[in-house]
């Protein structure tokens, strides 16, 4: 095994994006929210939720996009708990996320009880006959199962629609000053209830993602803290998509790197390869920190209660 | 007045009779450090409670709390089994091992049987499979199995328990190819289907064609069969996961230990004791061998046979560590068990440094 026989490189460039996605997925629609101003800390749960009721709509229909979808609506409803909460009854936001984590973790785990032992047919990937089969790059570019192309697709999207609308001019404008947002008659509230939603729907496919496309069983608490990396890829990101996707690939890159490396052995602590990938994620974001003239770039009323005066 | 004492009286009497008849059931008492959904070892061990709930019907009454990580969350959750009146507790894994010498020492009165560890108390026995011997097996038959004379391997944290069972697989597998190599990749978590499926493409892309793993899900086992490659199941049976795949499988068989230290509990003769079982006395079961062209088996079956019989050690002397140096030999013509127990070293053929060294 060569280090730089293309066929090696090519099967770890695979890896990398598959490790990548989950994170990219769910940190996206966490962007959204947190944009809007709301800091939902309960991606984790939702996401392990996605993950169950993805894996059981898969195992149950035979479908892969119905376990998608099983996992989008899971995530959705979660988010509808946080929503109703955080901005109908006004809770404080950080403590809702957290009890919405721990919530569901539970749920998942009573979902899933039925499913465990059982396995299912992997996503299909792409196949294109010519342009897949081109060495290298075909499979890298042509042959990856829908949610990878979807995650990008998702990404470039929500950076159109943040930057280039209407729409997303007021979601960020609620998100930096609510009062003035409600002042000028915008639904602050509804804005951010949307967002909440696109951000679960995000989390729980994510979630749905794991059993479905990554390892084709449901095992409890399988999303083993990714939800947690994903919130900080987008503080990482400055909450800006286009540092979002180089942060989830550098974190995917750096989790799958250290096993490569241990794997040559190379005597490394083990330890320390494991820690590696929230250490690059640490450093990075120092360094393109010091570009900033300072102070914080978080949308500005993130994580502060809004109740409407009338 | 009197009515009142009547009622008084009937009142104590009937809680006395219940709570007699709730001190009648010796309350058995599980900590696991997995989901039981893990489909390995919490799940064994899940599948030995029941066994014993079978076993001893309404004369035991048996709780568990899964999910408890090893650290100060275990020490509150066997103290919280303690109070909720368990008299025999099983703590099921090496991380547990201080938190229940802590517990111990505090509850003379309270037994406890702690898996895979080496500290003990007069009230506090320690038990353990020889997993090693199984590992040993497996090391023969990827050894046979293996074209690219290249074995990845899976661990989990880089304690005695898992490097004997890594040195257990590469003395098996040089038994018939000296000249193997092994790879092996540092999880560091019991439990991450996600990076364990990581791992194992690492291994495979590296140029590996036989998995084995000491962490706990079915992740690795499911990679090799994508890929066409083989791989050896932990802690369960994982053949559904691998069908083409599964040479073999270590079982962890805990129900006749299980159930023979509640037999002493109940009939008040439990002690502390120091039980480490593997093959002869069935606590290590191997799943069917497939995959593996008869001779191989054959051969599994035979080494099987032998380590059963006494007739082979995995670790016979001489033993020589990476470094050359040959490893003092305390037990006659094979390490003693305090040596496999506290097996800080690689063996001569594993290229990998020890990780901490």
């Amino acid at each position: 095994m060569e280090l730089l026989d293309p066929k090696f490189l090519e099967s770890v460039i695979l890896s990398i994006l598959a490790a990548s996605t989950p994170l990219l997925i769910a940190a996206t629609g966490e962007l959204v929210t947190e944009r809007s101003g709301v800091l939902n800390l309960g991606v984790e749960g939702m996401m392990i939720v996605g993950a169950a009721c993805g894996f059981g709509g898969a195992w149950l229909t035979g479908s892969i996009l119905v376990g998608a979808i099983f996992g989008i609506v899971a995530g959705v409803l979660m988010s509808l708990i946080f929503a109703l909460m955080t901005l109908g009854l006004a809770v404080n936001q950080v403590a809702t996320g957290l009890a919405l984590t721990i919530l569901g973790l539970g749920i998942s785990g009573l979902i899933g009880a039925g499913f465990i032992g059982e396995r299912i047919a992997l996503a299909p990937h792409l196949y294109i006959p010519g342009l897949t089969d081109i060495p290298f790059a075909g499979r890298i570019l042509f042959g990856e199962d829908a949610f990878v192309y979807l995650s990008l697709a998702l990404l470039i999207g929500v950076w159109w629609f943040l930057y280039r609308t209407r729409a997303g001019l007021v979601l960020r404008a609620a998100g930096d000053n609510h009062v003035s947002a409600h002042a000028l008659g915008y639904p602050v509230l509804r804005i951010r209830l949307y967002a909440v939603m696109f951000g679960g729907a995000c989390a729980g496919l994510a979630g749905a993602y794991l059993p479905l496309a990554y390892t084709p069983f449901f095992i409890p608490a399988m999303t083993a803290g990714r939800g947690w990396i994903a919130l900080a890829l987008v503080v990482f990101a400055s909450w800006r998509p286009g540092r979002l996707i180089i942060g989830a690939y550098l974190f995917g890159a750096v989790t799958i790197l250290q096993l490569h490396v241990q794997a040559l052995g190379l005597g490394i602590p083990s330890q320390f390869m494991s820690s590696l990938p929230y250490l690059a994620t640490i450093i990075v974001l120092v360094l393109i920190s010091r570009a900033r003239t300072g102070g914080s770039t978080a949308p500005a009323a993130l994580g502060t209660v809004f109740v409407p005066d009338r | 007045m009197r009515k009142k004492l009547l009622a008084a009286a009937a009142a104590v009497l009937l809680a006395g009779s219940l709570s007699a008849s709730a001190a009648d059931k010796l309350k058995v008492g599980f900590i696991y450090l997995g989901p039981v959904g893990d489909f390995g070892w919490t799940y064994q061990h899940e599948v030995a409670r029941q066994a014993l709930a079978k076993e001893f019907g309404d004369t035991i009454e048996t709780t568990y709390l899964e999910n408890v990580s090893e650290g100060p969350d275990a020490e509150r959750s066997i103290e919280q089994l303690v109070r909720a009146g368990n008299k025999l507790i099983f703590t099921t894994s090496f991380g547990y091992m201080d938190p229940t010498l802590k517990v111990a020492k505090k509850y003379p009165n309270v037994h406890f049987e702690h898996a895979t560890g080496f500290k003990h108390d007069k009230n506090m026995g320690i038990y353990n499979g020889r997993f090693y011997e199984g590992r040993y097996i497996q090391g023969v038959i990827a050894g046979k199995m293996s074209k690219a004379g290249v074995l990845g391997y899976i661990g989990s944290f880089p304690i005695p328990e898992v490097i004997m069972g890594i040195n257990a697989t590469i003395l098996g597998a040089q038994s018939v190819n000296p000249n193997i190599k092994v790879k092996i990749i540092w999880a560091n978590t019991w439990f991450d289907p996600g990076k364990e499926a990581d791992a194992a493409k690492a291994l495979l892309d590296q140029g590996a064609d036989v998995i084995m793993q000491h962490t706990d899900s079915p992740a690795a086992m499911q990679i090799a069969s994508e890929r066409g490659k083989l791989a050896f199941g932990q802690d369960s049976d994982m053949i559904k996961f691998g069908p083409k795949s599964q040479l073999t499988s270590i079982i962890d068989n805990w129900a006749p230990y299980y159930i023979s230290r509640v037999k002493a509990e109940l009939a008040g003769k439990w002690e502390t004791d120091n039980d480490w079982d593997g093959l002869k006395a069935k606590m290590v079961v191997m799943a069917p061998y497939t995959n593996m062209p008869d001779d191989v088996k054959k051969l599994a079956m035979d080494t099987e046979a032998a380590i059963v019989a006494g007739k082979l050690y995995p670790f016979k002397c001489p033993i020589v560590d990476q470094d050359g140096k040959t490893v003092d030999c305390k037990g006659g013509d094979h390490l003693d068990d305090g040596q496999v127990l506290g097996m800080n070293f690689y063996v001569k053929g594993i290229d990998d440094k020890m990780p901490g060294k």
